[in-house]
């Protein structure tokens, strides 16, 4: 059987690479993916320890945050869409009428 | 066995739930032209109702709900009265400033409704899916009003930068929380404080609060996790502004509190070093970006985070008295942060028609009750006695410098010296004779609702300066709600 240690490495890689791409890529599309990459990482996380600790409200956890993702999705998507009508470019590097 | 029924525990969030459906259904089966006006009368209505809801619970023992999920107390009681009532200051402020041929006016008073039924929700959970919820509720709906001027081009940066940010600092969160599960095997708070001394793992448990920080600061826009603040209230319109710069804001400080106080009171010695040097950063980079600041919402977004390290100040100081001060500026800072973005939400209208210092001047003269009311909070925020600035601040940092923190005291009495700077320029501008051709004043009905919403906030902030014993009163039993805070201030 494969340790649930690896899951958690797993688990941690996944997230890191959400924070990257969420640092480096210049696309909103790709941010906002990068961003499900970290939830999705967490979730892996969540079951990995309900399995460990044989409780199941890690798993109820998994549902939720899937729900909630969900819900985050559709206005992202939305705020993405208006976006895209009112300056016609989805990169980031051109969204900067507000500076410091 | 429990006596109370479950359901009165979560009463006011019932109310604003039930308001907020109320609202979308009459949205719905409203006449296409008539005006959505009532609506905003509805949830204000509702939200007056939660208000009392919430003060009704103050007959309830203290105690859970919902296989302990949920729980009311003084704390929680606290924090529900006072988002409440910044809930209905901002809907009365939209009420009349609101623009009238809006599409989307339903869903916006609906929007407001729903996402304070997050953030009260936040106040009173003691589980971390549920805290997770609340804090989804809240934030989901205000990316949505963040971005309510959908055809400008702030607006909606506005809107997408909130969006990331927050979603980014919401995966760090949970990613805390999933490390806490590991450590411990559970997520309900005061479990999770029983079981900290004997988890195996104290490097997951540590890294567990560290990203758990990283997310809830993100939420009270604490340096280094402030960058979003001041695009996001620059591009929103000006009454979301009153709205979202004060409600999640208290609510995520009463989040911290509780998951620190809470669950974490065994790592006193290890989160109060972290805060310190948050609060140090906040304050300083709040008040210094703050000097350069042409934009007015952009200048009051920096006053913002450096206030937020004055409250952070506070959490240095020992047990029951760091979180009675932590209340208690928390309502003060609402009470002049609220006040403030109304008025200048009835000085330069729904979109931002007078967006710099400079278009303000001369505004005592052309609408002096206006401008009267705008210098109030103006003194209030730098901490001139008798406003509810000043006790706050006083009450702060004697906290911090009882607690030990002498230094940080220090730093904050130095930086609300800088801070004065910026306050009394904006204010000095305000005084100047108009120049020859002032920049029109928008037109709307200056009605009953925005009156009365701006009077309770001068009211608030008034009696927190002069006499506050009445909410100190109520912030000292919010604090003896956390049992680790009482055994800690014990000698």
């Amino acid at each position: 059987m494969i340790p649930s240690s690896w899951y958690l490495i797993l688990s941690a890689v996944l997230f890191t690479m959400g924070v990257a791409g969420f640092l480096i890529k210049r696309s909103l599309i790709t941010v906002f993916m990068s961003i499900e990459l970290m939830l999705n990482a967490v979730n892996l996380s969540f079951v990995t320890f309900a399995h460990d600790w044989h409780a199941v409200k890690g798993q109820i956890f998994v549902f939720f945050v899937m729900m909630v993702a969900a819900a985050e999705a559709a206005v992202g998507l939305a705020i993405i869409i208006a976006i895209f009508r009112t300056r016609q470019t989805l990169n980031v590097d051109q969204i900067d009428l507000m500076k410091f | 066995m429990n006596p109370v029924p479950d359901l009165y525990r979560i009463l006011p969030e019932v109310v604003l739930t039930i308001t907020g459906v109320l609202v979308m259904l009459l949205d719905a089966a409203m006449p296409k032209t008539s005006r959505r006006r009532v609506l905003g009368w509805v949830a204000a209505f509702g939200t007056v109702a939660a208000l009392y809801a919430s003060l009704l619970q103050l007959n309830l023992p203290a105690g859970t709900a919902y296989y302990g999920t949920v729980q009311t107390d003084g704390f929680s009681i606290f924090f529900h009265v006072l988002i409440c009532a910044i809930v209905l200051v901002a809907l009365l402020v939209s009420l009349d400033t609101f623009p009238r041929n809006n599409q989307h006016t339903g869903e916006f008073y609906a929007l407001i409704t729903f996402g304070a039924v997050g953030m009260v929700l936040m106040t009173s959970a003691v589980e971390l899916l549920l805290v997770f919820i609340a804090l989804e509720i809240s934030s989901i709906t205000t990316y949505i009003l963040a971005g309510y001027r959908k055809t400008s081009g702030k607006g909606v940066e506005a809107a997408i930068k909130y969006f990331l940010l927050g979603s980014f600092a919401t995966g760090f969160l949970l990613y805390g929380i999933a490390l806490i599960f590991g450590a411990t095997g559970t997520t309900q708070i005061t479990e999770i404080a029983l079981r900290i001394p004997g988890a195996q793992s104290q490097a997951l448990v540590l890294g567990g609060l560290a990203l758990m920080l990283v997310g809830i600061l993100f939420k009270v826009s604490a340096a280094p996790f402030h960058v979003w603040t001041p695009d996001v209230y620059e591009g929103s319109p000006t009454p979301v502004v009153a709205l979202m710069s004060t409600a999640p804001k208290a609510a995520a400080f009463a989040l911290l509190i509780r998951v620190l106080w809470g669950a974490f009171p065994t790592l006193h010695s290890v989160w109060v070093p972290i805060l310190w040097v948050v609060a140090v950063l906040s304050m300083t980079v709040g008040n210094i970006a703050a000097l350069r600041q042409e934009n007015v919402k952009r200048m009051l977004a920096y006053s913002s985070i450096a206030h937020a390290g004055y409250l952070l100040a506070a959490f240095a100081g020992a047990g029951t008295a760091s979180i009675t001060a932590i209340a208690f500026y928390t309502a003060a800072y609402a009470a002049m942060n609220v006040g403030i973005f109304a008025a200048i939400t009835l000085a330069s209208g729904y979109d931002d028609s007078l967006p710099l210092i400079q278009d303000f001047r001369g505004l005592l003269h052309r609408a002096p009750v206006l401008a009267g009311l705008l210098l109030f909070f103006l003194i209030s925020l730098v901490g001139i006695p008798f406003t509810g600035g000043f006790f706050a601040k006083f009450l702060s940092f004697s906290t911090a410098v009882n607690g030990g923190a002498f230094w940080l005291a220090i730093i904050g009495l130095l930086n609300s010296g800088l801070a004065a700077g910026y306050y009394l320029r904006f204010a000095v501008t305000i005084a100047q004779p108009p120049v020859a051709n002032p920049p029109e004043l928008p037109t709307y009905r200056v009605g009953i609702a925005v009156a009365v919403g701006i009077v309770l906030a001068a009211g608030a902030t008034l009696i927190l300066g002069i006499a506050p014993g009445h909410i100190l009163d109520a912030a000292t039993s919010a604090a003896h709600s956390f049992p680790a805070a009482i055994s800690s201030t014990l000698p």
